[in-house]
This record gives structure tokens, C-alpha cells and sequence, in this order.
């Protein structure tokens, strides 16, 4: 059978596997899906764990079929085999997955809430707006990227062996797809866009800007980074709360009024708390790796029990503030629409419950811990928008 | 089947349940120039060992496994692994050839085989022995786990969950 003849079968089959051969001179074998574009194969991203999965290697592509006849065992077995060379995604699915660009949610919400004050304090610009979304976000790419970093080189990633898509890194350089060395430099691309974007608000809104910026730039970088390595001392949740919390809230406010606010601030702590729930839940199935390798979180410091209460506790909070904020007027009544999430808050409470020792089936719960934050912090800004309109 | 003797060996009680149940599985080997090679064969799991029989007519995958014993056996069929809760595993390991009797060493598998394909109870009558001569000249292929990587629910696009078997098999 020639290679075109091949590949305008394989759609007839049902299953495929791909086999490349490991670091350790093993062969290994994962079952993907696939379809077939212009003479070349396309196979859906698998997961071989701890195992790199270098670009440009060779790899084999067997799909099969078979058809079970009971009381007989099978009556149609066939195959195919491939031979070629593996090209894993381009440089741009390779960017998306180390910089984590999903998670840019964390960022993009406190910066619209407090775009959203602003605005409701009669101040916005669109440009300067885009400026400070810009720049937040620098600063959030080059935190994940510098985590990644600095949690392989001290072996946290490594010895996580139960890494999920919202916990463990990014493994783009445990699975070879990125080197150190790029990792690197586009944590300094990230780093210094941050610095320049920051500095050019300063210029325009004021020097009260500046050491908001400098604190959050800290905070993010000695996040993982020595000497200060906070997420191993317990205070990585305090770091992200704060991070992603008061300092894009009110920095983003700040842009564009000149000046701070209670408002704004008083915003900035349901998502500060939701947004350290995230690493909080997360933290759950990272808690063995990390407590091997000297990374004390607070999940890694408190029994299971206490964890969990800790969860409800500040969940709690997150919605009384936004009533105590209603009742004695510094919120906008609107605002209120922000506890339709309770119910998403409750789910993922349940869930972590009942899969506390479980990394897999946690995970679809950490997923709508994720989307609390995200579904709660948007609410609060259609609330505060709806706010100015109710107001006339 | 074999399921106590699963302790013993280290394996995961779900992949141990795919091996006792797949009618097929993807093994593959690495042959003399380094290239890999795959064949689907049926998988029995005796408690420590994967066990398969191959053909001599079918005896490249033989002498691969004798240059370069590595070999990786997937499990992710799921319509050739008729299991209640399907999941997916990919076994790596070191495989040896068992051929100093090929007339009849490998009638110890025969019961595991029956089990997964009763028909070969039949093929296996002198008259219909005759009819395929070669085919009933078989090695055995013994592959020792030494790292199993499973998946639970069977998406592959998850991380897998790692046993590292070397510690259990030494």
C-alpha cells in the first residue's frame, strides 16, 4: 500500500494510537484522535505525564479496528502503521500553553471593575483603558512564566505527579515543548512591557501610581523567584489576593481618576478572595508535591478539614462584603446580581469535599472555581455599570 | 483472570482489569535500525507478566524484542477492550522471547486464550491443526511491566496517572 492510498484510508478507522520513543529509550504509546489535512496527519495533543514529547522526532501512527463476535472472540481485526516525524504544534500553541493565557481572566477582571468605578465616578478613557489592560497583563504572563521557571529549576513540577490542567504548571518544559532559555527570555519580554506600559501611566496619571506598580511587579516576580520565594512561605495566597485584588482594581481606577478610592476598594475584595480561592483549590492536588519540596502553602500547612472550612469561610465573606457595601451605599445596589454565583459556590464546596484525595476528579470542580471568580467579578462590573444607569 | 496477584505485582486493579479484558492491544517494538513497530496481539496478564504468542510466521517482532527488549503495549481500544469502566493504560516494560518449545510451550496460555477467544479451542482439533501448520508454531512474549500510565476516564489529553512498577518487579 503506497502513502497516499494510506492516508485516504485512515478516516475508515475507528482508533489510533501514537508511539514515540521516550527519554529512556522506551517506546510509548498513547491513544489520540486525528484527521488527515493535505498529505499530513493531525493528531489531537495527548498527555504522556512526566515523559517529554520533543518536536521533530520520529513517531508511528497505528489506527485499528476490530469487530468482538461473541462466543468466538473477534471476527475483523486490521491495521495500519505510519512512519514519520512528530512536529508538536506551532510557536503559537506553544506560547498559549506556557504563558497559561486562560488564566488571564484573574487579570482581566479586577482591571474591568475597576474601569467599571471609574466609570462610574464619571472618568474613562478608552485608550488609556487598553494601556493599563495591557500592562496588568503583562505583568500576569510574566508571573506564570516565571513560576514555570522556578518551580522546575527548585523541582516542585517534577515531583508533581498528578499535575491537572489547572495545577502542576504549564509542563511545557517538562515535556521539552519549550526550552529554559526561551522560558526565560519571554518572562523578561513580559517583565519589561509591564515596566515600560507602567511607567508611561505613571508619566500620564501621577506618581501615586508607581508604587502600586512596583509592589505588584515584586509580588509577582519573588511569587516563586528567590530569596523571597512567598508561595513557600505561606503567603502565596495573600500575594495573589492582593495582586489580583486592590492592586489592578485600584490601579486600574487610579489611571484613569488620578486618585484612590474607597469604592473601588471595597470592589477589589470579593475577587481578591475568589481569586485566591482559585490557587487555594488548586493548591489541593499540588499539595504533596509541594509539601515535598519545601513549598508550604496554606493547603499543605492545614489538615483537609480545615481546609475546607477555610474555602466556605471566605467564600463568605466575599458575598457579605458585597451586601455590607449595598446596605451602608458604597456599592451600587446592582451589584447585588453578583450573588447569583452562590449556587457555583456551593458546587464546588461539595466537590471539593467529596474529591479532596482524588487530583482527577477534582478537577472539573477546580474548573467551576475558576469560573466563580470569573462569573462573580463580571457581575459586579455589569453591576456597577448598571449602577450609573440607575442612578439618573 | 487474574486479579489477586495484582497486589503482589504492583499493578493498577484497573489496568489489570483492561489486561484481563482486552481482545487486542497496540505492542510495540523497536526494530534493528531503531525504528518502531507495532502489532495488535491479544494481551494476557498471569499475575507478573504480560503474556503474548506470536506466529513464527510473524517472527520480525521476535527478533526486534531479542535485539531490544523495551517494548510499550497500549490499551485504549474501546471497542477491543470490552471492560465495564473503560479506561486507557499504556504498560512500558522489558519483553523476552520464549521459544525453546514452540510445538507446545505455549499451550500454557491456552486458557487464558479460550477465555478471550473460545474459538481457537476449536482451531486447535488435529484436522483443523493441519490446515494451518505454521501458524500453531508460537512463541511466547513475556513482557515484565516496569511503568504503567493510565488513564482514568480514558481522555488522553489529561495528564495520566504514573505506577512506576521497577521498585514492585525487583
Amino acid at each position: 500500500m503506497n502513502l497516499g492510498e494510506a492516508l485516504s484510508r485512515l478516516p475508515d478507522f475507528p482508533h489510533a494510537v501514537l508511539v514515540v520513543l521516550d527519554e529512556g529509550g522506551y517506546p510509548l504509546s498513547v491513544a489520540t484522535s486525528f484527521r488527515v489535512v493535505d498529505g499530513t496527519v493531525e493528531v489531537t495533543p495527548a498527555s504522556l505525564g512526566q515523559s517529554a514529547v520533543r518536536d521533530a522526532v520520529a513517531a508511528q501512527l497505528v489506527v485499528s479496528h476490530i469487530r468482538p463476535y461473541p462466543g468466538v472472540g473477534y471476527d475483523q481485526r486490521r491495521y495500519i502503521e505510519l512512519s514519520g516525524t512528530l512536529s508538536v504544534g506551532g510557536p503559537g500553541w506553544r506560547f498559549f500553553l506556557a504563558t497559561r493565557l486562560p488564566f488571564l481572566t484573574a487579570t482581566i477582571v479586577p482591571v474591568l471593575l475597576g474601569l467599571a468605578s471609574a466609570a462610574y465616578d464619571r472618568h474613562f478613557s478608552p485608550g488609556l483603558a487598553a494601556l493599563t489592560l495591557l500592562g496588568a497583563m503583562a505583568v500576569h504572563l510574566g508571573l506564570n512564566v516565571a513560576n514555570d521557571i522556578f518551580d522546575t529549576l527548585s523541582g516542585v513540577d517534577a515531583a508533581n505527579l498528578t499535575p491537572t490542567k489547572f495545577s502542576g504548571g504549564s509542563r511545557v518544559l517538562q515535556y521539552g515543548l519549550v526550552s529554559l532559555r526561551q522560558m526565560t527570555a519571554l518572562a523578561a519580554v513580559f517583565y519589561g512591557v509591564a515596566i515600560i506600559v507602567g511607567l508611561v501611566l505613571v508619566a500620564i496619571s501621577g506618581l501615586g501610581l508607581l508604587w502600586l506598580g512596583v509592589a505588584g511587579v515584586l509580588i509577582s516576580y519573588f511569587y516563586t523567584a528567590p530569596p523571597l520565594r512567598l508561595v513557600h512561605r505561606g503567603l502565596g495566597e495573600l500575594c495573589v489576593a492582593l495582586g489580583f485584588g486592590p492592586i489592578m482594581v485600584l490601579g486600574a481606577y487610579f489611571v484613569q481618576t488620578g486618585h484612590y478610592a474607597l469604592r473601588p476598594l471595597i470592589l477589589s475584595i470579593p475577587v481578591a478572595i475568589l481569586v485566591m480561592l482559585i490557587l487555594y483549590a488548586n493548591e489541593v492536588p499540588d499539595r504533596f508535591a509541594d509539601a515535598k519540596t519545601g513549598k508550604r502553602t496554606l493547603v499543605v500547612r492545614m489538615q483537609p478539614a480545615v481546609v475546607i472550612r477555610g474555602y466556605v469561610a471566605a467564600v463568605a465573606v466575599a458575598y457579605l462584603v458585597v451586601i455590607v457595601g449595598v446596605v451602608f451605599g458604597v456599592l451600587p445596589w446592582p451589584t447585588l446580581i453578583s450573588l447569583l454565583t452562590i449556587p457555583l459556590a456551593y458546587q464546588t464546596w461539595k466537590g471539593l469535599k467529596a474529591h479532596y484525595d482524588s487530583p482527577y476528579q477534582l478537577m472539573s470542580y477546580l474548573g467551576k472555581n475558576v469560573s466563580l471568580h470569573l462569573y462573580t467579578g463580571l457581575l459586579l462590573v455589569i453591576g456597577v455599570l448598571l449602577g450609573i444607569i440607575v442612578r439618573r | 483472570m487474574v486479579t489477586s496477584a495484582a497486589v503482589v505485582a504492583g499493578m493498577p486493579e484497573a489496568v489489570v482489569e483492561l489486561l484481563n479484558k482486552a481482545l487486542v492491544g497496540e505492542l510495540t517494538v523497536i526494530d534493528r535500525k531503531g525504528h518502531l513497530r507495532t502489532d495488535p496481539l491479544i494481551p494476557f496478564w498471569d499475575g507478573r507478566y504480560i503474556l503474548m504468542t506470536s506466529s513464527i510466521l510473524f517472527s520480525r517482532k521476535l527478533e526486534d524484542i531479542k535485539r531490544n527488549p523495551r517494548v510499550s503495549l497500549s490499551l485504549s481500544d474501546p471497542v477491543g477492550i470490552p471492560a465495564e469502566s473503560f479506561s486507557r493504560a499504556t504498560i512500558q516494560g522489558d519483553a523476552r522471547v520464549i521459544d525453546d518449545d514452540l510445538h507446545r510451550g505455549w499451550y500454557r496460555l491456552l486458557p487464558l486464550w479460550e477465555a478471550k477467544e473460545p474459538i481457537i479451542k476449536t482451531l486447535l482439533k488435529p484436522m483443523q491443526k493441519l490446515g494451518l501448520p505454521l501458524f500453531w508454531e508460537r512463541a511466547i512474549i513475556e513482557i515484565l511491566p516496569k511503568r504503567v500510565l493510565w488513564w482514568p476516564d480514558g481522555d488522553t489529553a489529561r495528564d495520566p496517572q504514573v505506577t512506576d512498577l521497577r521498585e514492585a518487579v525487583a
